[in-house]
């Protein structure tokens, strides 16, 4: 290969939508970044948080993130918030007001819609917070966009006072190509300066200001006329034309190279002078979007006849050759699907927890109760409802499994007067949206017993560090929530708030026996850290003693998945009953020696691969009772 | 414009499939292809699939490959490559790592593994090779180099030669510890020379 070639390639990066988003936050001369981890928008901050120079932080929720966002933009410095779908949700109270007021340092707030669904509760179009907070949209199409419009929105963000928003998919976040970077621009903040009238949001002060919010919005769909980032590419076959924005751009182009396209980088305000003369050229008018049929409403509503969700799926991604499939009905044409070998049927696989995950013992425990009802919450103990525990009964938002905890016991009949309700919830989601919800249960007497999975991290997300970790986004040593004391602090009993090891399976089963006989408020705290973080401390891994294992399968409902499976069998017992046996191995090279396995074990065929002296569950770390 | 060449890699969380499409990806634009990249990753640390998409060319659109469109399926797990095996364009390749990892969810005897996944493949007319990537890893003494090993043996499969993969591999590992950069163009090797020595017993089409 040619020097030249690689010397010119040398000067481009390989970067996935959330790495070039991030290039342009530190390229924008951003002072302030905050952000709560989520998919697919966590790895934003995580690569601002590594560029010396600007302030970054991991928030306790994405409302102080966007908080922490406005506050630095009021003092005229450049700020940044990061968020996953749902966090817009729990942001938008600040949202919609700062809406109202405007920003002074250029704020741009990028949100991440998990389109598919792979790891989210729901399925969300954030275009419309657009709609609903008279903001504007950029809709980046890859990684190089993704670095440009940050780029292009803090100066719109700036010229307009407006907040901007930076509607991200998976399909961006999560795709790496290549992004050459712009010339880095520094940006003093110009000061804070007092103004009541602007940012003291009562009645009367923000009254005046709703009007300027329109007139703002009106500028704006001038400015998206006139953006370059709106481009109405020329085609051939003007059969169809199609107006596209975001990664369905890509899709669209790759499916139809000779059709004219509308495509939307600004893509709120919709520049409709500029759809209505794409309109005019073609057939038939396509409209080409992700999930909601949103901007196919808005022209519909502007007179302009098009279609769009008629043809096209309204859940999940779309793709080349959905949009072939689509196109081809509108056409009334026949395609035959390209040869392929038909897809196999396999076992699902879904996500588990890991080996030695110490939500593993609580969720054994747990199954292993009857007449519970387990209220859940968001994280990797969500987990629990999967096999072999199946023992959490709801999952629905943030926080959500204390106030429904809470409904659960005040709104039971007859039918459940005997059930003991329990909530489930981790460490950084109590401190994101949970804490109001135990209030809840000790202000208005809630019989719930809450285990809090403390394992100092947010898990799912990687094991970002939270104010339950004692560490700040650079891992730099940070003061440590104290749950004992903050559970107590919230009304809840000192002698009901109970710390255990979740490694200590009958200690963690009496305590749970007791507190849920108990009726009134109850905390259990678990106290080992996540393995995936360096807080966890590997030991000597286990082995079946093959002659000694009885095929019982007690250890399999531990779920952890260095446990294998060697041989299955059928024995008649005296009674005459047929049960199942299931012979098992453990990976040793994966076993990290927590013991759980060991204590269901009947045969006490589980021991150590090699030797050691049992230190485990003696040992204790940190100062809590 | 000439087409693109799709490459799909498959296994599950934690076996270093994304690092490995990763590299691919680097060998690519190294010869000054466009190339993009992409997996759906939420969960891929907790032992779900993990699929790579990895597109690259004179110029790469959209990211993802669409089923009947990959040029050459590369699969870290037995039963995961005959998850995506519909993927592949007729009569394109497969490479598939032999070694077997059940879930939780067959452990505890809710569904079944497949008994002969690769005698599926076989049966499916695809042109194979099929290889126990982990034991020659555990020759090297870490199950983590079973993706390197995986590299080696796709190096003679893709439209550029295998020493600029091999380039790729050395490039990632040159600022780490020396001896990690020695045993990863080992196990390279091995895989290489393993899918060569399957090439000549007529295994596959390359």
């Amino acid at each position: 290969m040619g020097n030249a070639l690689s010397a010119a390639v040398a000067s481009r990066l390989f970067l996935s939508g959330n790495d070039a988003v991030a290039h342009a936050v530190r390229d924008a001369g951003v002072r302030v970044a905050a952000a709560y981890p989520g998919t697919p928008s966590t790895e934003i901050l995580e690569v601002v948080a590594r560029f010396p120079g600007l302030y970054a932080e991991w928030s306790p929720n994405e409302k102080v993130a966007l908080e922490v966002a406005l506050g630095a933009s009021m003092m005229g410095a450049r700020a940044f918030s990061a968020m996953k779908h749902v966090g817009l949700n729990v942001a938008s109270d600040a949202l919609m007001t700062l809406t109202v007021t405007g920003v002074e340092g250029g704020l741009v707030i990028a949100v991440a819609d998990d389109v598919g669904m792979s790891s989210s509760q729901n399925e969300q179009d954030s275009r419309f917070w657009g709609r609903f907070a008279h903001i504007p949209v950029f809709e980046p199409a890859d990684s190089q966009e993704a670095y440009d419009m940050t780029r292009a929105a803090y100066g719109l963000s700036e010229a307009f006072k407006v907040p901007v928003l930076l509607r991200l998919t998976t399909r961006i976040c999560h795709v790496k190509g290549r992004v050459e970077l712009s010339a880095p621009e520094t940006h003093e903040p110009g000061g804070f300066t007092k103004d009541p009238r602007r940012w003291v949001m009562v009645p009367g002060n923000a009254k005046p200001r709703l009007p300027l919010m329109f007139e703002r919005e009106a500028a704006l769909a001038a400015e998206a006329e006139a953006s370059p980032l709106n481009r109405l590419e020329p085609g051939a076959d003007r059969r169809i034309g199609f107006v596209t924005s975001g990664p369905a751009y890509m899709h669209v182009r790759e499916a139809f190279p000779d059709a004219p396209v509308l495509k939307l980088g600004l893509s709120y305000p919709p520049p409709m002078a500029k759809v209505r003369e794409l309109a005019a050229q073609v057939e038939t008018l396509v409209v080409v979007e992700e999930t909601e049929p949103l901007l196919e409403n808005e022209l519909r509503a502007a007179g302009i006849r098009c279609e769009g969700k008629n043809l096209l799926p309204r859940l999940g991604e779309l793709a080349p050759e959905v949009l072939r499939r689509g196109i081809a009905r509108l056409r009334g044409d026949v395609v035959a699907d390209a040869p392929a070998l038909p897809a196999q049927q396999v076992f699902p696989r879904p996500p588990t927890m890991c080996v030695a995950c110490p939500h593993l013992g609580i969720y054994y425990t747990l199954s292993q109760l009857r007449n519970i009802i387990i209220s859940g919450d968001i994280g990797c103990y969500t987990l629990g409802a999967g096999h072999p525990w199946n023992a959490l009964d709801t999952c629905i938002s943030m926080g959500a499994s204390m106030g429904m905890a809470l409904g659960m016991d005040k709104g039971r009949g007859e039918a459940d007067k005997n059930k003991k309700i329990v909530a489930v919830i981790g460490d950084s989601t109590f401190m994101h949206m949970g804490m109001q919800g135990l209030l809840d249960i000790t202000y208005n007497q809630g019989n719930v017993t809450i285990l809090l999975l403390d394992n100092r991290a947010v898990g799912m997300t990687g094991g970002q560090d939270n104010p339950a970790t004692g560490r700040d986004i650079h891992g730099i040593e940070a003061p440590r929530v104290d749950f004992p004391r903050i559970c107590e602090a919230l009304g809840v009993k000192k002698e009901r708030i109970r710390v255990v090891d979740p490694y200590q399976l009958p200690v963690l089963f009496k305590a749970l026996r007791e507190e849920t006989k108990i009726e009134e408020p109850s905390v259990i705290i678990t106290d080992r850290p996540c393995v995936l973080i360096d807080d966890y401390k590997k030991t000597p891994p286990y082995a079946v003693t093959e002659d000694k294992c009885t095929g019982c399968g007690n250890c399999l409902d531990v779920g952890c998945p260095a446990i294998h499976v060697t041989r299955r069998g059928k024995e008649v017992k005296a009674s005459g009953k047929e049960v199942d046996l299931a012979f098992v191995r453990i990976e040793t090279s994966v076993c990290t020696g927590c013991g759980l396995c060991v204590q269901p074990c009947a045969p006490e065929a589980i021991v150590h691969s090699v030797p050691v002296v049992p230190v485990r569950f003696m040992q204790r770390d940190g100062g809590k009772a | 414009m000439s087409r693109n060449t799709n490459i799909l890699v498959c296994g599950i969380g934690g076996q270093g499939v994304m690092t490995a499409t990763e590299i691919l990806a680097e060998a690519a634009l190294a010869l000054g292809f466009d190339a993009k990249k992409t997996e759906v990753a939420g969960m891929s640390q907790r032992g779900g699939v993990v699929v790579s998409h990895l597109r690259f060319g004179s110029k790469v659109l959209s990211p993802q490959i669409a089923p009947g469109e990959a040029d050459l399926l590369v699969g870290f797990e037995a039963a995961e490559t005959l998850r995506w095996v519909h993927m592949l364009r007729p009569g394109a390749p497969v490479l598939t790592n032999t070694s077997r990892l059940s879930p939780p969810v067959v452990e505890c005897g809710v569904f079944d593994y497949p008994d002969d996944p690769v005698g599926q493949l076989r049966a499916l007319g695809v042109p194979l090779q099929a290889f126990d990537a982990a034991e020659i890893a555990m020759e090297f003494g870490d199950i983590r180099l079973g993706n390197t090993v995986m590299l080696g043996a796709m190096s003679d499969h893709l439209p550029f030669p295998a020493a600029v993969l091999r380039d790729a591999v050395a490039a990632r590992f040159a600022h780490k510890k020396p001896g990690l950069l020695e045993m990863n163009m080992r196990a390279f090797d091995a895989g290489r020379e393993r899918a060569a020595a399957l090439a000549g017993q007529g295994c596959v089409a390359a």
